[in-house]
């Protein structure tokens, strides 16, 4: 991504869910379809309000399953589409996004995270990790997965999508939680200009005197769909050439603390206090957390005494931070559930306390 | 020598993998010749949709999508949003349609999404091996019905045609069957009205096309044809319940 210059772009004022909407629109997003669900219904309120007149297409659609599969049709049909939901929503999605994978049809999936299982609530949360990045619906399938830390990011995140999931043919959903997106801060947006995007030649835009084209996922035949898959396979492991993290005071760290998205800006504040006590501790915050900056993360377990993990969900990227790791270095998980954020103080405590643990200054 | 029968262009030189006396073949053939007549083709996309017809892309000589069932009217929407000037139409079987589809049909029509629905009525899911589907007739025997549709724990059959006729989104919408030239050439026509009510703009059209499934209904072809005519006519009677609403609309 290219670095936005702040200083000379104009910031304005903006919830999560409204920089998302307006960045799409400057993304040149040709058609939004979504249903109702808190915490994100500005993004379709938005989308209502702004699309029609800036040349896209808005539509309620009759539930996340319908929207979904409104997406599929608009995005066979050589659109640039999005869609945004929260968790229970994500869960409806779950059909459209594996035929999304299997058609290979590039779309963007807004997921602001709430508090589950079941209805839960409507609080931040991001207990959909493994459902985001380790499974797009049934059948082997893979999302492109981006967790934005600020509402800037946010912004920024989602024009990248478009461009990721133009790339590969491939879904890619912004992962983030009612917080950001109901929060508002200073935004700034890159060129007004919508890309102009040729509809791509494989899109069913009528056959005209050519070739006849199909957008499907069915193969019948077991080593005709075993091809499919191998070739879906081998984009994903293109795919994860677009990792993205961030290390946040990691030079000379000899702990380091794991988190993305909401957690990762709380988790900085910490890494700050602790390190006015003396402790020297830093953050790696991944950005994609599908591709998961692995490597990242294995480069890290060399060099820190351990690594605490933290999450709003029970326990979900801390998995993957362990495979990363593979034993080379203690890893340690602290969370909070069901809409309850950590504090500063919590995670200086916690890091503390590690610190203490495994003798690291 | 002069050709008096071809095949239309709207359909492709694929030989039709469905069943001896399945009427899916002649279905397909009408809609194509229809979009062969109004000279649409090349700029029609077809939805696909689950069931005995989910290869209907191999048969059309069209661009297609193949949707998830029952969820056809909301690809259909995706599609015809983005490129309004296009033809979109689905096809769909009962079970996809009426069942698991059912929110689907009914708020695309609300909406009076501007696509065409082929409703292929055969009161059983066939390509599964024929269980119950929503249109099963009472009494009725079926895989999953072994001993009649009862009432009393299956409910009765669902007529789609007079349940949408409600919606004013509606610009379109009839009943017909394949069996017997007379009933063919109706389906026929009422395939080009609905087609034709989505070029003038009007909304929502669909034809439901009462069709035989000899296999899973345990019937020689002609046999199934004379099923059709005396059991499911008197359930599902055919006739238009819509024409001429667009206007309505606005």
């Amino acid at each position: 991504m290219t670095p936005m210059d702040a200083a000379t772009a104009e910031r304005v004022l903006m919830k999560g869910n409204e920089a998302i909407a307006e960045a799409a629109i400057r993304a040149g997003v040709r058609a939004y379809f979504g249903y109702p669900i808190t915490p994100q219904s500005e993004i379709s309120e938005y989308m209502a309000r702004v699309l029609p007149s800036r040349g896209g297409v808005f539509l309620q659609a009759e539930s996340e399953v319908a929207a979904i599969n409104m997406l599929y049709g608009a995005a066979g049909a050589g659109a640039r589409v999005m869609t945004s939901t929260s968790s229970p929503g994500i869960s409806l999605m779950q059909e459209g996004l594996s035929y999304l994978v299997g058609s290979e049809l590039p779309c963007v999936i807004i997921n602001v995270m709430r508090g589950g299982p079941g209805l839960g609530n409507i609080a931040p949360s991001q207990a959909d990790y493994f459902q985001a990045t380790k499974s797009a619906g049934h059948g082997d399938g893979r999302n492109l997965v981006l967790a934005p830390a600020t509402i800037q990011e946010a912004a920024d995140l989602t024009t990248l999508a478009f461009d990721l999931a133009d790339r590969y043919r491939n879904p890619a959903m912004i992962l983030t939680d009612g917080i950001t997106g109901q929060m508002m801060e200073p935004v700034a947006f890159r060129d007004d200009a919508a890309p102009r995007r040729p509809v791509p030649e494989w899109a069913t835009t009528g056959a005209g005197d050519g070739p006849v084209r199909l957008i499907s996922s069915i193969y019948l035949d077991p080593e005709a769909l075993e091809a499919h898959n191998q070739r879906l396979v081998e984009k994903y492991r293109r795919m994860q050439a677009e990792v993205r993290f961030e290390a946040y005071q990691m030079e000379d760290a000899a702990l380091a603390v794991a988190a993305y998205g909401l957690v990762a800006r709380i988790a900085r504040t910490a890494v700050d206090r602790a390190r006015a006590k003396g402790l020297r501790v830093g953050l790696l915050r991944p950005i994609t957390v599908y591709p998961f900056p692995s490597a990242a993360f294995a480069d890290a377990a060399g060099r820190v005494a351990a690594i605490l993990t933290v999450e709003m969900s029970a326990g979900q990227m801390v998995e993957d931070v362990r495979l990363a790791v593979a034993g080379r270095a203690p890893v340690r998980f602290y969370s909070r559930l069901g809409g309850v954020i950590p504090t500063p103080p919590e995670l200086v405590a916690q890091i503390e306390r590690l610190a203490a643990e495994v003798g690291a200054r | 020598m002069k050709a008096v029968f071809t095949r239309p262009q709207a359909l492709s030189d694929t030989p039709m993998h469905y069943c001896p006396g399945c009427t899916h073949g002649v279905a397909h053939r009408l809609v194509a010749e229809v979009l062969d007549e109004l000279g649409v083709r090349g700029r029609t996309i077809g939805v696909a949709s689950v069931g005995c017809s989910v290869f209907a892309y191999n048969y059309f000589n069209l661009d297609f999508q193949q949707a998830a069932h029952g969820r056809a009217p909301a690809v259909a929407t995706g599609i015809k949003r983005v490129l309004p000037d296009r033809i979109v139409f689905t096809y769909q079987g009962d079970g996809d349609l009426a069942a698991i589809g059912t929110a689907e049909i009914v708020h695309a029509a609300n909406r009076g999404e501007n696509i065409t629905v082929i409703f292929i009525n055969n009161a059983v899911y066939g390509m599964t091996g024929g269980q119950m589907a929503p249109t099963t007739l009472v009494g009725m025997r079926t895989t999953t019905t072994p001993f009649g549709r009862d009432v009393r724990t299956a409910g009765h059959p669902i007529r789609v045609a007079e349940m949408l006729a409600t919606l004013k989104g509606v610009a379109y919408l009839a009943r017909t069957a394949l069996c017997g030239v007379a009933h063919i050439t109706k389906t026929k026509c009422a395939i080009r009205k609905a087609i034709q009510a989505q070029l003038a703009g009007l909304g929502f059209s669909l034809v439901e096309i009462l069709s035989t499934c000899p296999v899973t209904w345990g019937l020689t072809p002609i046999d199934a044809v004379k099923w059709l005519e005396a059991n499911m006519l008197p359930v599902f009677p055919p006739g238009e319940f819509v024409t001429d609403r667009g206007q309505e609309r606005t």
